[in-house]
């Protein structure tokens, strides 16, 4: 399954603005299918920031990797969740969407890109 | 931070905070230095100006030769420390960009907080300011005093 494939099964979900499959180390798009008004560029670099500072926390307790990262604001929902070997499975949208559905397809997705 | 331009001060100091960058040189295309951060000797700066500046005509040459635009930006991956160098157009003309950054950042939020310092440049570039001619007998009494601006000393 190609990354495309894979991020096309995010985007149907109702109130999702766009997917990307992201380079953690360097917060580069690797992969998207996004609404015009999504700057992909910003959404990456922020995305694997936040994953990386995440992940330092729950190292520094000692704590296995979160399998999803969810950030909340008040226009909008960020899932991101980690694929071994280095990417990053990311979702936006809006805050009506269906957290659970949209959760349980990001990480299907993580599982598929492993 | 040192700027020899008042009004790329809060441009440069905003990309500094947001990005995690180590070190950062802005310079026009000629290499000569508009500001500067994090360098502590006029000697790297110097060098690291003309190296910079001689990359991005070699990338430019090489372009031509490919027969495609110029590129914008080139990047060295390292392990350590990586070099992000890009060329961009100002209100005064083209300037350069010469970025290292370590591990606490990426190439992603480097690329994303220069875009927006390109645009805050933009803005906040004087309408109009007198261009100054270097003639060969200032240019070592204009170095000096340039260096002294970047250095505070």
């Amino acid at each position: 399954m190609s990354l495309s494939e894979l991020l096309a099964e995010l985007t149907p979900v109702p109130g999702v603005r766009g997917a990307l499959v992201v380079s953690r180390e360097d917060g580069l798009v690797v992969a998207d299918a996004l609404m015009d008004d999504v700057d992909g560029k910003a959404v990456a670099a922020l995305a694997a920031s936040l994953a990386e500072r995440m992940a330092g926390v729950t190292r520094a307790l000692g704590q296995p990797e979160p399998l999803v990262w969810q950030l909340e604001g008040s226009d909008g929902i960020l899932l991101a969740a980690p694929v071994p070997g280095g990417l990053l499975v990311v979702a936006v949208a809006n805050p009506e969407v269906n957290v659970g559905e949209l959760r349980l397809r990001v990480l299907h997705a993580a599982e598929r890109a492993a | 931070m040192r700027s020899l331009e008042p009004w790329v001060e809060a441009p440069l100091t905003a990309f500094l905070t947001e990005s995690g960058a180590r070190l950062t040189l802005l310079m026009t295309g000629a290499g000569q230095v508009v500001a500067q951060h994090g360098f502590t000797r006029s000697l790297d700066v110097m060098s690291a100006a003309a190296l910079g500046a001689g990359i991005m005509a070699a990338t430019g040459e090489l372009a031509r030769v490919m027969t495609t635009v110029p590129f914008e930006s080139v990047t060295h991956q390292g392990t350590a420390l990586s070099l992000f160098l890009a060329g961009f157009d100002t209100p005064r003309g083209r300037w350069l960009a010469l970025v290292v950054y370590g591990g606490e950042t990426s190439l992603g939020l480097v690329q994303l907080f220069f875009g927006r310092m390109v645009e805050d440049l933009g803005r906040a570039a004087p309408a109009e300011l007198p261009v100054q001619r270097v003639l060969a007998e200032d240019f070592e009494a204009q170095l000096n005093s340039s260096l002294r601006s970047l250095f505070g000393r």
